[in-house]
């Protein structure tokens, strides 16, 4: 193993705005950090966390997330903070030496840090004192390990970075399992007794709730609190409405929801710790493959993120190309998450097929674009892959002119108005927008709750200041709204497409040559896009070397989530079903 | 039986050749009973990753699986004939896979879809990834392509229909005497276990527990 490359320069010199405003209020306890923002002394975080967000106004924490500097030995959690008004961040980071591994937990401040806390735990091994709910999130309880750490190595390992060498030694492929001393993707403890071997992940998972204790005898017994006549029901992993392989325990009252519990990571394929290994480009198709409903908007916020490290800008017709692809994409989605919200619903399959229909009908334009219809990994960092032809753009307005206001008013018109779907949608559901905001939650689950914040107005990236288009926003933040709001935003799409395919000039779509293997300045960088989904954004922390040294995803899915139980609290157990369908999550996002 | 076999090497009067269709009744039987059920195997309603969009698509209008008398997605795995591994298996997924594998009754069939599922594909390196569903159940066909556009797997489907086919009602292993067994279900431990593979894994720990013991006894 080669040791780890420096990442770190020197600090920076002065603070500005309000890092300078945080400093003078808490002084030695907050010091400037390398590249960006200020760390905090873990004895004040939580004093400095209520004062950003309610003093200096950053009421939305977007991001958390950790890094392990192994050859400085500590663990940086870094946070990024915004303004509903718009803006760009508020970075903070809080360091702790690897051996002791604890962080204060930020969830009284801002609840939206839950999962993603849990997240840091599980997979990093960091512990955040006074979490309520402190345990493993994506693997499974009793899993061997904090897979991020550095200095774990998967069954599979090979070396740190790719490409790998060994890859042809002798002009043949070489089986990993051939490879390995176990033969197989598995790796046990020295410590670990095979004769036990028994499934306890559930009962574990069961005892984290709550929902039982281990009795002296070893038993499991439920707590005597519980006595009572609750019950507690699993939906999924495999349940034909959960939209993927997501599990939710649902603790219920009758048919009344006392409690709910996300539970996931039956998807969890390991998108960090492979992105660690993988060359800068090489991690492109797979953000096709984290929300594989909107493959190009994800390629968009990986490329901008590493974009904003490299310091360019593609030329002026990619980044038409870009937009015109992010719009279409938006509305692919939301044509999905209509259809499959009406599958929820009960209306099987029906809407769904008018809704794929359209769909179908912009796959085309994508695959005739990228060569893939659906993982069409199509940016490039300071371009795009290939030009479209005028033919297609021909082709496009013909959609966006035509055909697709006519399918979107067809769905509004049969929809909107329906007696049953008012009587199932309306005032089911409710988030009210402080804990909107609280919950971290974005897009269209943010929106719909009464809170304009839309990442293509509040810090425009790519063009999108260029274009004339309003934020959609609905008040009652019931699943209704969440439905009306995807049609507000299909409109607003197709303005922009309008205006963009009119618009869209000739000339080169890569600015410099097509490189394979990018050298990126050491750094780091939060790049985040309006995905149709929320707000989704890449972290990535560069050490000059041609892979990331960590490369994070904030998932709008995920982070939404969060805010699950407290949607469903109260309601009848059937209403479930059409809550988790109108937050519209992609599994492959979720657990990454 | 004897009979029936002698049937095949009988010779055929030449006036009776157009007349007389000469077959077995196993084969007879089995074409019947084939021609029957293969033209209406109905999947399991069952998803996993990116594939699974491409496995709605196939049902949605343009591919139209009902065409091929697919179209019946059932929910439970005890209604259904046909499993399609759609994307990619975790470890934190397989017990369930396996189980709702044991509850399918058979006959049942398994179609692996897209590159994770055959083999681990562009995640087969991570460390929750089983590389390959046919580590644990019978796969009958694989849908290359990451994920498998619609026609690749309405194509994998027809070439289930090929296989279904050839099966003999006598050799298929469902009408044989005694039951089945039940595939072990995996074990999530430290890491994933497969029941099956434990004395190769008690034998592997003991030999790295030696290796570890020589190695501080040399130190010390």
């Amino acid at each position: 193993m080669t040791a780890p490359t420096k990442t770190k320069a020197a600090p920076l010199a002065e603070l500005k705005g309000d890092l300078a405003v945080l400093k003078e209020k808490f002084g030695d306890a907050v010091q400037p950090a390398e590249y960006e923002g200020v760390v905090i002394a873990n004895d004040v975080l939580l004093e400095a966390a209520r004062f950003i967000r309610d003093e200096l106004g950053y009421r939305y924490l977007s991001s958390v997330t950790a890094v392990d500097y192994i050859q400085e030995g500590y663990f940086e959690v870094v946070y990024h903070a915004y303004r509903l008004e718009g803006g760009g961040p508020l970075v903070f980071k809080a360091r702790t030496p690897r051996d002791v591994a604890t962080v204060p937990s930020l969830v009284s401040v801002w609840p939206g840090a839950d999962f993603q806390e849990r997240e840091a735990w599980d997979l990093m091994g960091i512990r955040f004192a006074g979490h309520p709910n402190l345990k493993r999130i994506l693997l499974w309880e009793g899993f061997y390990g904090h897979p991020l750490r550095k200095d774990w190595k998967e069954p599979y390992y090979e070396e740190e970075h790719k490409p790998f060498s060994s890859r042809w030694p002798s002009g043949h492929h070489i089986r990993a399992e051939d490879r390995v001393f176990w033969h197989d993707n598995v790796q046990y403890p020295l410590d670990w007794d095979p004769d036990q071997a028994e499934d306890t992940s559930d009962e574990l998972l069961y005892i984290g709730m709550g929902q039982f204790a281990r009795a002296e005898t070893g038993e499991l017994v439920e707590p005597r609190s519980l006595r009572t006549e609750r019950l507690v029901v699993n939906m999924g992993p495999q349940h034909p409405s959960t939209h993927g392989v997501f599990r939710m325990v649902v603790t219920l009252d009758g048919e009344t929801i006392v409690r709910l519990e996300p539970v996931m990571g039956y998807l969890h394929r390991n998108h960090e710790k492979i992105g660690e290994r993988n060359m800068y480009l090489q991690n492109m198709p797979y953000t096709d493959r984290l929300d594989y409903i909107c493959s190009m908007s994800n390629n968009l916020g990986y490329a901008i993120a590493v974009e904003k490290l490299l310091g360019i800008r593609p030329p002026e017709r990619a980044e038409y190309l870009r937009v015109i692809m992010a719009e279409f994409t938006r509305i692919v989605n939301h044509l999905w998450a209509i259809g499959f919200l009406l599958n929820d619903l009960g209306a099987f399959f029906t809407p769904a097929l008018y809704a794929i229909e359209e769909r179908e009908l912009i796959l085309d334009l994508f695959e005739e674009a990228s060569g893939s219809r659906m993982m069409c990994n199509y940016m490039r960092f300071g371009g795009v892959a290939h030009d479209v032809s005028d033919d297609w753009i021909a082709r496009a307005k013909e959609l966006v002119y035509n055909r697709l206001p006519r399918a979107i008013e067809e769905l509004d018109r049969y929809l909107t108005h329906n007696e049953l779907i008012k009587a199932r949608c309306q005032g089911v559901g409710v988030l009210p927008p402080d804990l909107a905001v609280a919950y971290s939650t974005a897009g269209p689950v943010l929106r719909a709750s009464g809170i304009p914040y839309d990442v293509r107005r509040a810090e425009p990236y790519s063009i999108y200041d260029r274009f004339d288009f309003d934020v959609a926003v609905r008040y009652n933040g019931d699943v209704y709204d969440r439905y009306l709001i995807r049609i507000d935003e299909m409109w607003q799409s197709l303005r922009i497409l309008r205006q963009a395919l009119d618009q869209i000039p000739k000339g080169e779509i890569q600015a410099g040559k097509k490189q394979y293997m990018i050298r990126v300045p050491a750094g780091q960088a939060y790049g985040r896009v309006e995905n149709p989904k929320g707000e989704l954004g890449f972290y990535i922390v560069s050490d000059g070397s041609p892979n990331p040294y960590r490369y994070h995803i904030r998932a709008p899915s995920f982070i939404n989530l969060t805010a699950l139980n407290e949607m469903c609290k109260g309601h009848k157990v059937a209403d479930v079903v059409v809550i988790l369908g109108s937050i519209d999550i992609v599994l492959g996002e979720v657990d990454r | 039986m004897d009979e029936l076999r002698d049937l095949n090497t009988m010779p055929v009067p030449s006036e009776l050749r157009n007349n007389v269709f000469v077959t077995t009744i196993d084969r007879f039987v089995s074409y019947l009973y084939n021609w029957g059920r293969k033209r209406s195997v109905w999947p399991m309603m069952f998803g996993l990753a990116c594939c699974a969009i491409e496995m709605i698509c196939a049902a949605a209008s343009r591919f139209d699986i009902a065409r091929f008398g697919s179209e019946l997605m059932r929910p439970s795995p005890r209604q259904a004939d046909l499993m399609i591994v759609s994307g990619t298996v975790t470890k934190k997924m397989v017990p369930q896979i396996v189980r709702l594998y044991n509850q399918m009754p058979e006959p049942k069939y398994v179609i692996s879809m897209g590159a994770c599922a055959t083999g681990g594909g562009p995640f087969k390196e991570g460390y929750n990834v089983v590389s390959g569903i046919d580590k644990f159940i019978p796969v009958d066909v694989y849908v290359p392509g990451c994920p498998p556009r619609p026609e690749a797997l309405l194509h994998g489907l027809l070439k289930l229909y090929e296989k279904i086919e050839r099966q003999s009602v006598r050799a298929v292993p469902w009408y044989q005497r005694g039951e089945s067994e039940a595939i072990p279900v995996p074990i999530l431990g430290p890491d994933l276990i497969d029941p099956r593979r434990l004395p190769e894994i008690r034998a592997r720990l003991a030999e790295l527990r030696a290796r570890q013991g020589a190695s501080t006894e040399t130190s010390s």
